[in-house]
């Protein structure tokens, strides 16, 4: 906390205290600026985070002017020069939606020590102004795998991973426990299309996945081509990836996960218009609503879709940890003793997979 | 109505006006096209092409026209010395990712010592890989006869996924905490692409970019060389029997806009971009050809024609952020330029001659 929201804090209690609305820090109009690294239609990750700009301009009004946003920007030199531009614009809190961005972040955020920035998914906060944020997506895939070890005929589930870093190992590992636990015989046969979204890429994958017997489908990349390839094949069935892809419901679209970034977005302008605001490094999922579990449709039998909302509901209460003990690692040493659930430091860090996964992670 | 008729030989005064008549037409149907959106075309053009330079973020702005032209420029002529012989080398942007792997991966793999060789090495050793790969589809091209097109296009899409394995596997920061991407250079000052005046988007790249334009200038007016290349684009039976070897041509043709690809992917990579990441090729070595065509193959119209094309792109971007333009409505009216230059460019090849009698 520094001493600026320090006063704020104090101002605020003397606020209440003399029942007047005595605001310090705080702003009278905030100017929020976004950086998307895809287009705003791509209908996935960007789109979410448009989504989570429009829900700020519904929540403040003409408090906020959150009108200002960039799509498609590349990483490296290019960002840092939308970030420069912005900064010198006027914007006093910046969004930059993608890991990407991160180093591009730190360096224009130390130019700028007034303005707050706010990276999406990174870990580095160099400077009092850098604030990190995140979603617990695990917790989503827990849901999932659960799902997709009830429904699957042939035992085969297939994974269309993006790249080997932590967060995507994250899903695989949640996906591939809990799939197992409703079903034994479970089996996970991950793809690496080396893409977030490559329709054409993913499309390959999917079918290579169908032709080896797989009947259900995980994806960690964004485009809808791997449900399009699914509908293909009865008796196939897949999850909408970062929004809801409804158009592929009932069937093979049977639930899907959800990026929700509106709760954190209105609570960081939020803050920044009361004064409350402050430096965080913010990982929340489930139960700050942060990640949703879209409509489990009609071809999921109703004692599985009872399941799967129970534990939802377990995860979003606090009462179930999806990374709970006994678990052992691919190579069979002990991780987590039984009733031990994962420190979120190795979480961020995952460079494993857990026992029963069949393959390698790409080095 | 008109007919079309051949001009004996190409004419002077249109190889230089085409250029500046495409500029302006791309300006009328770009505007046309912003006003269809819903935007003050006037506004929006004045955004584009007149704040970068003149307004009120210019002294930031200017720099980062140097910063964005300096590698479009160095590429482009490289590959404007193959275009001119008629050799046709597409996949500048796979030459230009591994030449940024190269030196990359010579600065990563001494870090963190620091002398002063480091950064010369580097640049030798991204010059050399983008070498390197130009010379698969040159020596394809020679031995085989394949076509230089589409074997450079498709080497483009390999090293784009050595570059995702370069992010995620052997150049990964060890103490990234798994995540992709190298190490940052701007954290390892040996080996960095230093900014040589403060904000003023001047680095080694850009230099090299004048010195590449300098060069190709005196090589195409004075060198035997030159005249080779131009004879064998002009006159490829002419140019045999003044005794061009085809094959070296090639050779030295794709040879020359690989290292220079590659050299402007590791002042990239060691500068601006600033580490190796997976989404680290952002389609320079494509818009180069756009470039090159834009400025006549000419070295001085290509430095002219870099600065144009980093100005659509820095004032794409400003009008993207304040006026709310969709990015897809910039990348447009960036292929609008492309498309109005190659259509104007019958001018100088023909002349229009109006059926009462008269010629334009």
């Amino acid at each position: 906390m520094n001493r600026r929201t320090l006063m704020a804090t104090a101002a605020l209690g003397l606020g209440l205290v003399f029942g007047g609305t005595v605001n310090a820090a705080g702003m009278d109009k905030v100017k929020a600026c976004f950086v998307y690294v895809g287009p705003v239609g791509d209908g996935g990750w960007t789109y979410q985070h448009d989504q989570g700009r429009l829900a700020v301009i519904e929540a403040f009004g003409d408090k906020v002017d959150a009108t200002t946003y960039q799509e498609n920007v590349p990483e490296g030199a290019d960002a840092e020069r939308v970030l420069t531009q912005m900064a010198l614009s006027g914007c006093n809190i910046i969004f930059t939606t993608s890991f990407g961005y991160m180093d591009a972040t730190n360096a224009v955020a130390a130019k700028f020590p007034d303005i707050k920035f706010e990276h999406a998914t990174g870990y580095k906060r160099d400077s009092d102004n850098v604030s990190t944020y995140g979603a617990r997506f695990y917790e989503g895939r827990a849901v999932i795998g659960t799902i997709a070890g009830r429904m699957t005929k042939s035992n085969k589930i297939g994974y269309i991973a993006s790249f080997p870093i932590p967060e995507v190992i994250r899903g695989i590992n949640s996906t591939f426990l809990h799939a197992k636990k409703v079903n034994p015989d479970a089996t996970l046969s991950v793809v690496w299309a080396y893409t977030w979204f490559d329709p054409a890429k993913e499309a390959d994958a999917a079918k290579a996945l169908i032709e080896q017997g797989v009947d259900v489908i995980v994806q960690h990349t964004d485009s809808t081509a791997p449900l399009a390839e699914a509908a293909k094949t009865p008796g196939v069935i897949g999850f909408g990836q970062a929004s809801d892809m409804a158009a592929y419901k009932p069937s093979p679209r049977v639930s899907s996960i959800i990026d929700n970034w509106a709760p954190y977005y209105v609570k960081r302008i939020g803050a920044l218009l009361d004064g409350s605001y402050a430096q965080v490094d913010s990982w929340e999922g489930i139960s700050a609503g942060e990640v949703e579990i879209g409509e489990i449709t009609d071809a999921v039998p109703a004692d599985v879709k009872a399941e799967a909302e129970a534990l939802r509901d377990a995860i979003g209460a606090g009462t179930y940890h999806p990374f709970t003990g006994p678990i052992n690692k691919q190579d069979g040493s002990a991780w987590l003793a039984d009733g031990v659930t994962a420190p979120d430091g190795d979480l961020l860090g995952m460079n494993f997979y857990v026992e029963g996964i069949v393959g390698d992670i790409p080095q | 109505m008109f007919v079309l008729e051949k001009r004996p030989s190409p004419s002077q005064f249109w190889t230089y006006a085409t250029p500046v008549l495409a500029v302006i037409l791309t300006m009328i149907a770009g505007g046309a096209m912003f006003a269809l959106l819903g935007k003050d075309p006037f506004i929006a053009i004045r955004t584009i092409f007149w704040d970068p330079l003149f307004g009120e973020f210019a002294f930031y702005l200017r720099g980062q026209l140097l910063v964005k032209a300096g590698p479009l420029i160095l590429i482009a002529v490289g590959l404007s010395l193959g275009f001119r012989a008629g050799i046709w080398n597409i996949g500048a942007e796979g030459q230009y990712i591994i030449g940024a792997i190269f030196g990359a991966g010579v600065g990563l793999a001494v870090f963190p010592t620091e002398t002063r060789w480091i950064f010369p090495v580097m640049i030798v050793a991204g010059a050399f890989g983008g070498w390197l790969w130009a010379m698969i589809p040159a020596i394809l091209k020679t031995r085989f006869n394949t076509n230089e097109i589409l074997v450079s296009l498709m080497l483009v899409y390999v090293a784009q996924t050595i570059l995702s394995k370069a992010a995620t596997g052997f150049l990964r920061n060890p103490q990234g905490m798994g995540f992709p991407g190298s190490r940052n250079f701007s954290t390892y000052p040996a080996a960095r692409n230093v900014e040589l005046i403060q904000e003023s988007g001047m680095h080694w790249g850009v230099v090299a970019a004048f010195i590449a334009v300098i060069a190709a200038y005196v090589l195409l007016q004075r060198h035997m060389l030159g005249f080779q290349i131009k004879l064998a684009g002009q006159a490829p039976r002419a140019a045999r029997f003044a005794g061009v070897q085809p094959t070296r041509l090639v050779v030295l043709c794709m040879g020359i806009s690989g290292a220079l690809a590659g050299l402007a992917g590791m002042f990239e990579v060691s500068g601006p971009a600033g580490q190796i990441s997976i989404d680290f090729a952002s389609g320079y070595g494509f818009t180069a050809i756009i470039v090159a065509f834009l400025g006549r193959l000419n070295p001085l119209g290509i430095l002219l024609a870099g600065l144009v094309m980093a100005l659509t792109y820095v004032g794409g971007e400003m009008a993207s952020t304040n006026l709310n333009l969709p990015s897809a409505a910039i990348q447009a009216f960036q292929g609008m330029l492309l498309f109005f230059l190659l259509a104007v460019d019958l001018l100088s090849n023909y002349r229009i001659r109006l059926l009462n009698g008269r010629a334009v």
